[in-house]
């Protein structure tokens, strides 16, 4: 074990991976000698060579072009879009071409080496162009899967099991997080199943759901709730598609409750398909609506930014109503 | 370049423009319309049997075009598209090509697809979705792809290709794969963002791809006028710092001299190479499409004396290589064989229900396979509303 926080972590994901076989191969805009803009993939040229490791020209389009052809091909490359609020450029050649390759071929053809990795999220004063949280877009997409980590142990496992995952990844990491957030990571090659939820603590009034950054906002609203001597069961998604919706169901059957959070903005957000889901799953057994504590259906803001997120101080109210409905 | 720019500075010291039409590209011909050779051309090294199969690879898709509309107006199949006018561009440039070299095309290149050896029935299994389609019955007509040949299977969005054979071509280069790329899309297409994309991504990182645009004159009722304004596609290779080549597009001995010789440039330098082909899309851009809305039948008639097929003919013929009493008779037994081949492709049974989420991903995720019983337990309950699955759910 060694002390990493999550872009030590992910660096060390991404050497281990190429370490481990030739055709993972790493790219996007400064992702080259510079290592990438937050530098998660430093040193990887310098250990690889200019050919698997580059910086590509500024064009998200042609990155997710790229990577489709190099997959097709049979390579994995590990493409990064600088920031997925700029991830939009690429979204035809995600969703159409990336999500449907090995649909539309017949499996005659498939892309499933690719993950896009891509800084997500808010928190670091980047207003509505660094700071978005577009999963639901992309969960909306068969084909695709989706993974968010919450921590360094988490980021490098699903990481590497998104590398070897033989389906196309979108892997969105909470830029807040890549140096603030620290832990013990093992230094060898461990992978973390995808498309499984994990119950982070047991609790037995109410189930509190979130993914990435949220995990650790969620954490506080808890704490505060438990003083008030409220039982809460903590889950972190990870997958957002596809998601485990059977280990949600489990905990809620126990609770009767759920509060669910994300970053994104509540109108269409993923929030809304676990509630739909988990109303259908557990009916009987809730003792109060589904609670979402989400972004507001706004652009994301700068000076506002402190109002407008989906704070503990939302979460623990949240709670509250729930238990007090 | 040693600036930081990665511009040559040539200095000036009074402003002056440089001309949008400054740059002017050579038209390749070889093959005149009546067979003979332009004056100082050389014929590329053809032996006969690639001359022959050449031919009748142009013959086969003018022939199979024909009766696929013919069955699309019947109501047999529901979508087709022609490559009328056209067979010499994509049978000339896949025939200059090595059998592993991918083919990434738009959809308009059955020419290149049955040199390669897509058999009759390999066609009729895609044209009508059935079982036996590699593609699983899921794209509409004329979607082709096999593994087995290196053809890509068709996508319908316009030049979502073009980047992807970059990086394609790019994988073979870092196998060390004696293999290059070709990239097909028109000039219409090459209007999408996904063209800049592609190219620049393929120059920077030195791809060994060929870029070939049929530059047919209309994307669906668009003439090229509308499309845009520089000369060509072709002058855009330069603006990439990428080798550049325009060739008539009826004449196929140009169309193959041009791919070879890209080819073995795009290899030898591992870089890309852009040939734009100059040719007349004849047929209508679709079975749904009728282009006397747009454009006249005197223009269609003038297009239609410059036959690619009629001019390799006489080439051939005057080469000793084919006589027109074989070609007339081949031309009667392709018409049955394809007549044939579609009578029995249409009897061949859709794609089982499970096919509704194979391949979706490498397995069906749990919720897939939940939302397949759920649809079994409900056409059990309407067998007679889906006549197709109803008999067959296990």
């Amino acid at each position: 074990m060694a002390k990493m926080n999550m872009l030590q972590a992910i660096n060390n994901a991404l050497d281990l991976a190429m370490a481990k076989d030739d055709s993972v191969v790493c790219f996007g805009e400064d992702v080259g000698h510079f290592g990438g803009v937050f530098r998660a993939t430093s040193k990887l040229q310098e250990k690889y060579g200019k050919a698997r490791c580059f910086n590509t020209p500024l064009t998200e389009q042609g990155i997710a072009g790229f990577a489709n052809g190099m997959a097709a091909q049979g390579m994995k490359p590990v493409a990064e879009i600088q920031f997925a609020d700029y991830i939009f450029p690429a979204f035809d050649q995600i969703v159409n071409e990336t999500a449907k390759f090995r649909y539309r071929s017949g499996n005659e053809f498939n892309v499933g080496g690719i993950v896009f990795r891509s800084p997500y999220g808010g928190g670091i004063a980047g207003g509505h162009y660094h700071s978005q949280s577009p999963e639901a877009y992309f969960a909306h997409t068969p084909g695709l899967k989706v993974v968010i980590p919450r921590d360094p142990y988490q980021a490098k496992g699903l990481l590497l099991a998104s590398i070897a995952c033989p389906d196309p990844v979108i892997f969105f990491e909470p830029k807040k997080l890549y140096r603030a957030s620290t832990g013990e990571v093992p230094e060898e090659y461990y992978e973390i199943e995808l498309g499984k939820a994990e119950v982070t603590q047991q609790g037995k009034d109410i189930t509190v759901l979130a993914w990435g950054a949220q995990m650790e906002i969620v954490q506080k609203a808890v704490e505060m709730a438990e003083k008030d001597g409220i039982s809460c069961e903590v889950i972190d998604l990870r997958s957002i598609l596809p998601w485990d919706a059977d280990t949600v169901a489990a905990s809620v059957k126990k609770t009767g409750r759920l509060v669910i959070n994300h970053e994104a903005p509540l109108t269409g957000g993923f929030a809304g398909e676990i509630a739909a889901t988990i109303q259908k799953m557990c009916f009987l057994h809730l003792e109060s609506p589904i609670e979402r504590v989400c972004g507001m259906d706004t652009p994301y803001p700068l000076a506002l930014e402190k109002e407008y997120v989906a704070d503990h101080l939302k979460t623990y109210e949240a709670i509250k109503r729930s238990v007090n409905f | 370049m040693t600036n930081p720019n990665n511009a040559t500075i040539t200095t000036v010291h009074t402003a002056e423009f440089t001309a949008g039409d400054a740059l002017k590209i050579p038209t390749l011909r070889i093959l005149r319309d009546d067979g003979s050779l332009y004056e100082g051309a050389v014929a590329p090294e053809l032996d006969k049997a690639t001359a022959i199969k050449m031919y009748d690879t142009m013959v086969f898709t003018r022939v199979l075009d024909e009766r696929m509309l013919a069955a699309q107006r019947q109501g047999r199949i529901s979508f087709y598209m022609q490559c009328l006018g056209e067979e010499a561009t994509t049978v000339g440039s896949a025939a200059a090509l090595a059998e592993q070299d991918m083919i990434m095309a738009q959809y308009r290149e059955q020419g290149a697809l049955r040199y390669r050896g897509f058999t009759l029935e390999q066609f009729m299994n895609q044209l009508f979705s059935n079982e036996k389609d590699l593609g699983k019955g899921r794209q509409m007509p004329v979607h082709y792809g096999s593994k087995d040949i290196y053809y890509m299977t068709i996508s319908s969005p316009l030049g979502t290709q073009i980047p992807q054979a970059s990086g394609y071509a790019y994988a073979q280069k870092l196998r060390g794969l004696p293999n290059t790329t070709i990239c097909y899309f028109g000039e219409g297409a090459a209007s999408e963002g996904d063209f800049h994309a592609g190219l620049n991504m393929a120059a920077v990182h030195k791809a060994p791809v060929i870029f070939f645009c049929r530059n047919n004159g209309y994307a669906i009722s668009t003439p090229a006028s509308e499309q845009f304004v520089g000369d060509g596609i072709a002058c855009r290779a330069v603006g990439y710092g990428m080798k550049a080549l325009r060739v008539d597009g009826a004449d196929i001995l140009a169309v193959y001299q041009a791919t070879k010789m890209a080819r073995d440039h795009a290899l030898k330098h591992n870089e890309p190479v852009l040939i734009e082909s100059i040719a007349y899309r004849l047929g209508a851009h679709s079975s749904s499409d009728d282009p006397s809305g747009y454009r006249s039948k005197e223009e269609e008639e003038k297009w239609r004396q410059n036959d690619p097929i009629a001019r390799f003919r006489l080439w051939l013929v005057e080469k000793g290589w084919l006589n027109e009493a074989d070609d007339k008779a081949t031309i009667e037994a392709l018409r049955t064989e394809i007549l044939d081949a579609l009578k029995v492709a249409e009897k061949v049974a859709k794609p089982g229900i499970e096919h509704l989420i194979s391949d979706v991903y490498a397995e069906p995720i749990p919720a897939l396979q939940q939302q397949l019983d759920e649809l079994k337990a409900h056409i059990r309950n309407y067998p007679e509303a889906y006549p197709v699955t109803a008999g067959r759910l296990d």
